[in-house]
């Protein structure tokens, strides 16, 4: 077996002893001996290469393609005429919007909404992750966990119909309002609930799957340091503050700078479905005016402006958090 | 680069699910104290999870005329199967039903595909270019082209109303590929060298050797996949005009919406739905997300331990 490996190595070290010539040529021509390699790397490695022809296709088609799709942001674009539009008009859609005073507001209510999602639910699967690793009796452990995560599984769809069951006028919430004296409140249609809906909805479904991750991350804290806390006097609480929450320090900061990822995009699916005209005040976000601009009204390039504008502060948002972490305490993702 | 496998993994995901607390020391009466208030919250944490699923259930068997009036909360009053019997005698519920398993089913062939030939020539750390190919991926997990120039895209591309506006689309998931890549960078390189030197080609050594070494990811990954295909309902709503192509997604999001229900597609009298409404809402919930609930305590660990192999990666 061992010399099977053996040759397979020597085997698989022949084209690099092949592709030495390449790296003289590369110091005296470098083009060519840049073209050289990679013919030779395409003569090695061309059934690795032609795996990924349809994979590529599908980057390139599905995903780079509709990032220069946006020019149509900058060209007159008729339903049903040139994909790529017919005029070129400048800046005239981005001007457009920034004088949109509706623009604003949406924008406004995606940051608010954000920043929400940020505060409120992005620490809670830290706390009963924390919580989860305290408990002894493992049954009630593993119990406890396998329920929570169960909402991740669910559809949206699914998700938006039960919070409208629970908050019909005839739904178990407005039961609970009568039952302390109170007039039933039509919860869906009020804006001023809107937010409290959608961020309780997301804790709901996401809080104890996101403790898979730091669960994990509690387990490789070495058991040595508790030793050492407690040597020192530290209590359960002091063990936590000074030993846990370092421990578990990069997986939040890795998690935190992917949720800045998706700031921007904050639950377009999840809006669409639990809005209505009533709510626009406090519930429409960019995402889900774009929608309405472009697909139901058919302002194509308005609406792929603020599109684009929306893709760019979100990717310079995740650039700057990633920085910043690097800087300050050394986590990122690249 | 930290080194895994799939047993490490597998372990790591039971000992999530499993392992107690390392013993502590004496314990304080503070502590005790915390032991009772954590219990609680815990205790409030599963019941405020299950109570909007019993809620439903109970909805779902409950007579409409109870419902209305607020009375039905988590036990069924006038207990009846009847709403279970209009929404299974409406043809298109079950044509939609069956759009969804054909499009999971096709999705998660072609996404599984699509991503495992990737992953596999990903994880070549020796080839020419994979830095590139690497970073293409990933760029688009923080930006992307946005959804005006992809529906431009798949209308001009003629998808409008076929499997393939939902298919296609979403054939990778970049957190998928990643999560593969990092597993078949962990295989032991020695099997594969081997191979080679027999002469097996590079698609012989994926699918004789690689492949039956990764059930584990694998199943994983289906399992990844064939859910978010089942709960999908935007790129449908968004591609598909005719009734008859919806999944039961879009089914139940136009009950809910109430833009056309049971009675528009022929199934019952247009009296009994707007009569029966809030019963076929809950029993439509409850047909939908039964068979995630039927199959979720066989297949949790390993969605715990895919999670995780995609964490250890970074």
């Amino acid at each position: 077996m061992s010399k099977a490996v053996d040759a397979a190595r020597v085997a698989l070290n022949n084209p690099r002893v092949e592709m030495e010539p390449a790296h003289h040529t590369q110091r005296a021509q470098k083009r060519k001996g840049h073209k050289r390699s990679w013919r030779l790397a395409i003569r090695r490695d061309w059934q690795l290469y032609s795996l990924i022809i349809l994979p590529l296709l599908f980057f390139l088609v599905f995903r780079y393609l509709p990032m220069l799709g946006n020019v149509i942001a900058f060209r007159r674009f008729q339903p049903g005429g040139s994909v790529l539009g017919e005029t070129w008009v400048g800046l005239r859609y981005v001007r457009l919007f920034l004088n949109d005073p509706t623009f604003w507001k949406v924008f406004t209510n995606t940051l608010v909404l954000g920043t929400l999602t940020v505060v409120v639910v992005f620490p809670l699967p830290i706390v009963l992750a924390l919580l989860l690793n305290e408990v002894r009796a493992r049954k009630l452990k593993r119990l406890v966990q396998s329920i929570s995560y169960l909402p991740h599984f669910l559809s949206v769809v699914i998700v938006a119909g039960m919070v409208m069951q629970l908050l019909s006028i005839d739904g178990a919430v407005n039961q609970a309002v009568r039952a302390v004296g109170n007039d039933p409140i039509s919860f869906m249609q009020l804006p001023e609930w809107f937010r409290t809906i959608y961020v309780s909805s997301e804790v709901w479904q996401t809080v104890g799957w996101g403790t898979i991750l730091y669960l994990a991350a509690l387990t490789t804290i070495d058991s040595d340091l508790y030793e050492a806390a407690r040597i020192d006097g530290a209590n359960r609480w002091k063990q936590t503050w000074h030993v846990t929450l370092p421990g578990i320090r990069p997986t939040m900061i890795t998690l935190m700078i992917l949720n800045i990822g998706t700031f921007m995009a904050v639950g377009f699916e999840k809006i669409l479905l639990l809005y209505n005209p009533l709510t626009y005040p406090t519930a429409d976000v960019i995402s889900t005016y774009l929608y309405r601009m472009g697909i139901v009204s058919n302002n194509f390039s308005y609406a792929a402006a603020i599109g684009l504008f929306e893709a760019l502060i979100g990717l310079t948002l995740v650039l700057t958090a990633n920085q910043i972490s690097r800087r300050t305490v050394g986590t990122s993702l690249w | 680069m930290v080194a895994i496998d799939s047993k490490v993994i597998e372990r790591k995901a039971e000992s999530i699910l499993e392992a107690p607390r390392p013993k502590g020391h004496r314990v304080s009466r503070g502590y005790r104290v915390f032991q009772v208030f954590n219990g609680i919250i815990l205790t409030i944490v599963v019941v405020v999870t299950l109570y909007p699923f019993v809620n439903i259930v109970a909805r779902s068997f409950s007579e409409e005329g109870y419902i209305r009036s607020g009375q039905v909360n988590l036990i069924p009053k006038g207990f009846n199967i009847t709403t279970y019997r209009i929404v299974a005698s409406d043809p298109t519920f079950w044509v939609n039903y069956r759009n969804t398993v054909v499009y999971t089913v096709v999705a998660t062939v072609i996404a599984m595909f699509m991503t495992t030939t990737y992953a596999y020539v990903l994880s070549k750390k020796h080839l020419r270019g994979r830095g590139l190919l690497i970073g293409l991926a990933v760029f688009t997990m923080f930006f992307s082209g946005g959804l005006i120039p992809h529906y431009v895209l798949i209308t001009s591309l003629g998808m409008k109303n076929t499997i393939w506006a939902i298919v296609l689309p979403n054939a990778i998931s970049v957190f998928n590929l990643l999560v593969m890549k990092a597993f078949f960078e962990s295989l032991p390189v020695e099997l594969e060298e081997a191979a080679a030197v027999d002469g097996m080609s590079t698609y012989g050594i994926l699918w004789k050797i690689v492949l039956p070494l990764s059930k584990a990811v694998i199943a994983t990954m289906v399992l990844f996949y064939a859910v978010s295909f089942w709960n999908s309902w935007f790129s449908a709503f968004l591609y598909m005009d005719r009734i008859d192509l919806f999944p039961v997604t879009v089914y139940l999001r136009n009950l809910i919406a109430g833009a056309t229900g049971a009675s528009q597609t022929g199934g019952v009298t247009s009296d009994d739905v707007t009569a029966a409404a809030a019963n076929i809402q809950s029993v439509t919930m409850v047909l939908t997300t039964v068979p995630i609930l039927l199959v979720y305590p066989f297949i949790q660990k390993y969605f715990v331990s895919g999670v995780m192999l995609g964490a250890v990666k970074g």
